[in-house]
């Protein structure tokens, strides 16, 4: 068996070569240890998907105790800080000017017209951010309807009233399904972007050529990529666990070892990719901007971290089947939020095996010993 | 294991074309068949473009032939190159170290590579050590070493082991000629143990020694054959001739250069050595012929010089001011540390206006330092440094504009084509539309680049990207011309083709400074210094210099012989003076 | 001066050649930038096309009919299950099946008779709250329009304020309207930043930096002759994704081009600058690219690009003044869909010409200090 001694020698020599580069460059241990720590800090602490507080312009035209009453209502709301303006054209010229979300315009007739036939309100959003007006819209919903019911004059009917809860996350806080698109995020980073360079590395500095030409077999050149990369990958997922768990107090309600395994499944299809990008371009310029289109803006955009799944038309949701970021991020949200539920775990591992498997064996291929 | 029987090398009938970007097809093996027995040392010797790399490359089952059979150790390289480079040991022309590891690293991982025992790597690095130099820089990055030093460990690194073959890609480019002796000694160790060495030179002095010798031109084989038999070539057509005095040698040599009877000439020893045409008698007397000499002859009956043939004509461009013998270059008691390390070490030096100053020095001497400093690319330490008066570094960005500079490893814009490339440095330097288009043509037709115009940079043979570079250097008519180991890899011919134009630049009162590893091309300079350790050892003319070396009867000492001495003696000195205190 | 700008013209033609030659590099400058507004035009929203929900009816009334009847017929909601016991209301959410589990109790017409406020209880998939959000609000407006039928028909006493909605810039309050404008920031950035680190690196790792000092060219020459063409190609980019914008997506432009592209420019000569600022620090390619992108993630998480600018924390949005992406999202959507002018965004382009000019001499300063 010398000859499985050579191998393993050669292997760990090669490992221990591309590690210590690792460890000398501290732009490998920025990405390694800095991103990870930078991206839990902004999600945890920096960004919200929620919007808190929208600044409203209120025209008041009726001036009545009546509107008094309903603007009054908004300045209790929490979610909204009132402005108070004299007229339609300054709430216009503050909206322009970015200085107000919203514009709340209540009718010279809104006291006379309510106890007639009913009066209207209106609110203008600024539309130039969607989501945010329609959000303010909902939010408006509620003192209006808080004003509505403190005023005795009005009868209750019958009518049905939604009563919601949300599974899985009742604080409705973002962190809950962000820290598993986290680390998903953190490794497609780790795994592939950096190692998207670091074979082309080789081949622009041709450090290759004299290696080639050894007993060293290409498996075994890959392996030494792989395992240096992987440690880091598993540096920043442990980081982000750990802050889910410490930090944000996220839940995990399924198993810590289906957690451990999905997480390394991904990251080898990350690896993957990054290899095989870099073995197939040998440009450092070129691989990096392929990592870059390939698998962050994906797994940012299109995997249902932040954009759910659900929103996009038939044709991008196909293309999402095709990236490895979607069913990561579909697994890991069901492991933290939802639990072991077998169907989702299974299929979602079994696809990404599946496309590490290929990726690897991809990779092999393309990783001949030959120049040019 | 095959039998000892069978030859270690068998090509038949091999060919190997290459595609441009540009689309047209280059061939650069062209139906190549020998075969080389077990044992001994063989070389490869042809011009830049021969197809040397492609040949040792298939060789080492890196690339793969379009036709014919390439056999290696008995192994059909086609059908399984990887048992090939299990058994042989390759030393690529450009070896890639890894420059975040340190010297030690680098040697070690070739190590657990060819899987050599920790005994037998103790004895191995303890003779790789010293015959490198590298000893005192084991835990240095190699990426701070000097070029010639990467050269020396890449080197090490691929004779961690003794093979069954051993391939060498220019093994000796960059390489002083004090670690060359000891390379060679290695080599020649090597062989005695039974190792079958091939490697390739553009240098012929190196070839002399070998037991055979395949001569390749255009990617054709002209003749295989033992390095006397070639030497017979040339037999009877040497001569040396003295100048007569006042004349500087080298425009002796331009001068039979210039005659159509002589086919090559090149100073030596205060002389010149030149070979004639069959049967003609030009000057000097009759000089034993010498292998360089025999290939001369043979690449010349080939027609194989077209390319790069000795005689390029040289334009004499007017002169740049005509007040020879000022000042232009004036450095003194120069210092520069990196960290603890003194690179450069009180340099004090004169250059005047024309001269040809040489700098010589082992590697890692401190010549690239001195350099890179002269040029501002590099504070100084210590001292002062003036350039035409002022000091680079503090002066004006257009101090520069007249300042040329070529980089000891190829330095011009890869993807761009020969033509942009040249246009780029002719803008940088100011130049406007029309001189941009004359100079371009200049360039073109003086460094015979005309087809490769269209071609990207970094896919030209390698001496034509030297070429390339000069070019680019000279687009503006520099006064100083800085030259960092301008020949280092280049043919007999080109070489000689560049010291031409460089005898003509100074001629026109161009200053030329520049570093060499050949010590025979010290001839040319008007004065050399010789540095070792950061420090000046001695400086004056070649005959000044060469009167240092020790008297050995029977021949005249050459450059090399003063180097030697003078590098050899300063070291046992200092290792007299100080015990042997390891560098930083 | 003139010998100056034919050397930086010289260095211009140098870098676009270089960039530009290579068809590949040609691909991964121009293609990237296009697909990714394609993809993220559509990919990229918070509205839902459809909320597949499933049902627990247990009045089969009259009343749950019409309310099913009225929430199949919206065209957004999707009945996946009809669920007979309330044990199966968690495997349909673990699932993924339903997005909502609507459940209809038992006497649920006979409240709504009465003239009682009668709940409906919803479970909502909580793993990304923002969408259950969306869901539910959805449903919210389903069940207001069946109540007010519901009091038509049963009478009761019609509302007495009536909200008016109305959104301005962006009337159907589409998310793409908000996406595609704001790419034109984002992409570009990452782009050009990267372009502009990595070029200088290229240089420095190939060995034609030095080249370069010892020609004339001055420290300042060589910032400019790598800065313009960088902003050009920029440039390029956003017109790029600008013509997708108004040509594939429609989104009608309400601005000035002349205040829109002024903005353009600053924000480039800011991104540049920053990758010039990398680039001085970073000693190989590797590094010029993962401290851009280290740099360039902040900056983009915290813009509002994803999540709304408003709900960062207080310190943060004080913190981000230096981030040029937030003052570009801003000019972009306001010149693209408010039509706001230079008065408007002087709030932006006072800061983004600081942040250039800050960058840029920073850039400069560190040059020089890194050449001696």
């Amino acid at each position: 068996m010398g000859n499985w001694q050579a191998k393993w020698r050669r292997i760990w020599a090669l490992t221990r070569k591309e590690s210590r580069q690792v460890l000398r460059d501290p732009s490998s241990v920025a990405i390694g240890i800095v991103f990870p720590l930078m991206m839990i800090l902004l999600f945890g602490y920096g960004i919200s998907l929620d919007v808190t507080r929208v600044t409203v312009a209120v025209v008041d035209n009726d001036a009545s105790s009546d509107s008094a009453a309903l603007v009054g209502a908004f300045r209790l709301s929490p979610n909204f800080v009132v402005r108070t303006t004299r007229s339609m054209s300054e709430a216009t010229g503050l909206m322009l000017d970015r200085q107000v979300d919203g514009i709340l315009q209540i009718p010279s007739d809104f006291d006379r017209r309510r106890h007639a036939d009913g009066a209207d309100v209106q609110i203008i959003v600024n539309g130039s951010d969607a989501n945010q007006a329609r959000i303010m819209q909902a939010y408006a919903a509620g003192p209006v309807a808080a004003w509505s019911a403190a005023d005795p004059s009005v009868a209750s009917s019958g009518a049905v009233m939604v009563v919601d809860r949300l599974w899985f996350n009742e604080a409705d806080d973002s962190h809950y399904f962000l820290v598993p698109g986290l680390i998903v995020l953190v490794m497609t980073i780790i795994g592939a972007f950096l190692t998207a360079m670091v074979v082309a590395r080789e081949w622009e500095r041709g450090t290759l050529e004299a290696l080639f030409v050894t007993p060293m077999r290409p498996g075994e050149f890959l392996v030494s990529k792989f395992i240096p990369y992987f440690a880091l990958g598993m540096i920043g997922f442990a980081l982000c666990f750990l802050a889910g768990k410490f930090l944000f107090h996220v839940p995990l309600r399924g198993s810590m070892l289906l957690l451990c395994l999905a997480s390394i499944v991904y990251l080898v299809v990350a690896l993957g990719i990054g290899l095989l990008v870099s073995t197939l371009v040998k440009s450092q310029f070129l691989a990096s901007q392929l990592a870059m289109l390939l698998t962050f803006l994906p797994a940012m955009m299109l995997s249902g971290f932040i954009y759910d799944l659900r929103s996009m038309p038939v044709v991008i949701r196909g293309i999402t089947y095709a990236l490895p970021a979607r069913y990561a991020v579909t697994l890991l949200q069901t492991l933290y939020l939802a639990g072991d539920v077998d169907g989702v775990i299974w299929l979602n591992t079994g696809v990404l095996a599946l496309m590490a498997a290929l990726l690897i064996l991809a990779t092999r291929l393309a990783t001949r010993k030959r120049l040019a | 294991m095959t039998p000892a029987s069978t030859p270690a090398l068998q090509l038949d009938r091999v060919r190997k074309s290459f595609r441009r970007e540009t689309g047209e097809s280059v061939l650069a093996l062209d139906d190549i068949s020998f075969s080389l027995r077990r044992g001994g040392l063989a070389a490869v010797v042809g011009p830049d473009g021969a197809g040397k790399t492609t040949l040792i490359r298939l060789l080492a089952g890196l690339v793969r032939t379009d036709g014919g059979i390439v056999d290696v150790l008995g192994i059909d390289a086609a059908v399984d190159p990887q048992a090939i480079q299990s058994r042989i040991s390759y030393m690529p022309q450009q070896f890639g170290l890894y420059e975040d590891l340190t010297v030690r690293e680098n040697l070690d991982l070739y190590a657990d590579m060819h899987g050599i025992t920790v005994d037998e790597r103790r004895r191995q690095y303890a003779r790789l050590m010293s015959m490198t130099g590298l000893d005192p820089f084991q835990r240095r990055l190699a990426g701070q070493l000097s070029g010639g030093m990467k050269q020396k460990l890449g080197l090490a690194c691929t004779l961690v082991r003794s093979p069954e073959l051993l391939l060498l890609d220019e093994p000796t480019v960059g390489v002083d000629p004090l670690s060359r002796r000891e390379l060679w000694e290695i080599i020649r160790q090597l062989i005695k143990e039974g190792l079958t060495v091939l490697l390739s030179s553009s240098d012929p002095d190196e070839a002399e020694t070998c037991d055979s010798v395949l001569v390749l031109s255009g990617g054709k084989k002209l003749m295989l054959a033992s390095p006397a038999e070639i030497s017979r070539l040339a037999l009877g057509r040497t001569f040396v001739a003295t100048p007569p005095d006042g004349m500087r040698l080298r425009d002796l040599e331009a001068r039979l250069l210039a005659d159509p009877r002589v086919i090559d000439a090149v100073p030596e020893s205060g002389q010149v050595r030149l070979v004639t045409r069959e049967g003609c008698v030009v000057a000097g007397r009759p000089a034993p012929e010498r292998f360089e000499d025999g290939f001369v002859v043979l690449l010349h009956r080939a027609g194989g010089d077209s390319e790069a043939g000795p005689r390029t004509l040289t334009q004499q461009e007017p002169p740049i001011r005509d007040s020879a013998g000022e000042t232009v270059i004036e450095v003194h008691d120069l210092v520069r540390r990196f960290g603890k390390f003194v690179a450069v070490n009180g340099a004090s030096f004169v250059v005047k206006r024309g001269e040809i100053f040489g700098l010589l020095g082992p590697n890692g001497a401190g010549k690239t330092t001195t350099f890179r400093m002269l040029c501002g690319l590099l504070p100084a330490s210590a001292g002062t440094l003036k350039i035409a008066g002022v000091d680079v570094r503090r002066a004006r960005a257009s101090a520069r504009q007249h300042l040329g500079y070529v980089a000891q490893k190829f330095s011009l814009y890869g993807q761009l084509t020969v033509g942009e490339n040249l246009a780029f440095f002719a803008r940088a330097y100011g130049l406007d539309a029309n001189q941009t288009r004359a100079r371009i043509a200049w360039a073109l037709q003086q460094f015979q680049l005309e087809p490769y115009l269209r071609l990207p940079s970094a896919q030209l043979p390698g001496g034509f990207k030297q070429r390339l570079a000069m070019a680019a250097a000279l687009m503006h008519r520099p006064e100083i011309l800085f030259l960092d180991e301008p020949t280092s890899g280049a043919d007999p011919f080109a070489r000689r083709a560049f010291w031409q134009r460089i005898t003509t630049l100074a001629n026109g009162g161009v200053t030329v400074i520049v570093t060499t590893h050949f010590m025979a091309e010290a001839e040319y300079c008007d004065r050399a210094l010789i540095l070792d350790d950061g420090k000046v050892l001695a400086q004056g003319t070649p005959a000044q210099l060469r009167a240092l070396a020790p008297v050995q009867p029977g021949r005249t000492a050459t450059m090399e012989d003063a180097f030697i001495a003078i590098v050899e003696g300063s070291r046992s000195d200092s290792a007299r003076k100080s015990a042997p205190s390891a560098a930083a | 001066m003139r010998a100056s700008l034919i050397r930086i013209l010289a260095l211009i033609r140098k870098e676009f050649l270089a960039v530009l030659k290579d068809p590949r590099s040609r691909f991964i400058i121009f293609l990237p930038p296009l697909l990714q507004c394609l993809i993220f035009g559509y990919a990229a929203s918070f509205d839902l096309n459809t909320v597949p929900y499933a049902v627990l009816d247990q009045d089969h009334s009259a009343a749950s009919v019409a309310l099913l009847a009225r929430l199949d017929g919206s065209g957004v909601f999707e009945r996946r299950a009809n669920l007979t016991r309330a044990q199966d209301i968690a495997l349909s959410i673990d699932s993924g099946r339903a997005l909502l589990v609507i459940q209809i109790d038992q006497d649920f017409e006979r409240n709504l008779l009465s003239g009682r406020a009668t709940p409906l209880e919803v479970i909502a998939d909580g793993r990304n709250s923002n969408t259950a959000g969306t869901a539910l609000g959805y449903l919210g407006s389903v069940v207001q329009g069946f109540n007010s039928d519901w009091i038509d028909e049963h009478g009761g006493t019609p509302p007495v304020v009536r909200v008016v909605n109305r959104a301005w810039y962006n009337p159907n309050l589409d998310s793409r309207w908000t996406m595609i404008p704001s790419l034109i920031g984002t992409l570009t950035m990452m782009g050009t930043m990267m372009l502009t680190a990595l070029s200088v690196a290229r240089e420095r790792e190939q060995g034609t930096f030095d080249q370069l000092l010892v020609t004339p060219f001055r420290p300042s020459e060589i910032m400019a002759g790598k800065a313009i063409p960088n902003i050009a190609i920029g440039l390029g980019q956003a017109t790029t994704i600008l013509l997708v914008a108004q040509v594939w997506f429609r989104i009608p432009f309400a601005g000035s081009f002349a205040v829109l592209y002024a903005g353009l420019c600053l924000f480039l000569m800011a991104a540049v600058g920053l990758g010039l600022f990398v680039s001085s620090i970073a000693k190989t390619m590797q590094q010029a690219m993962l401290y851009a992108f280290l740099l360039a993630m902040p900056f983009v998480l915290l813009s509002g690009f994803t999540t709304p600018f408003s709900s960062m924390p207080d310190v943060l949005q004080t913190a981000m003044v230096i981030n040029p992406l937030r003052y570009a999202l801003d000019i972009t959507k306001r010149v693209y869909l408010e039509g706001a002018g230079f008065d408007n965004l002087l709030s932006d382009f006072i800061p983004l010409f600081a942040i250039g000019l800050l960058t840029l001499s920073g850039a400069a300063w560190l040059f020089r200090k890194r050449l001696t």
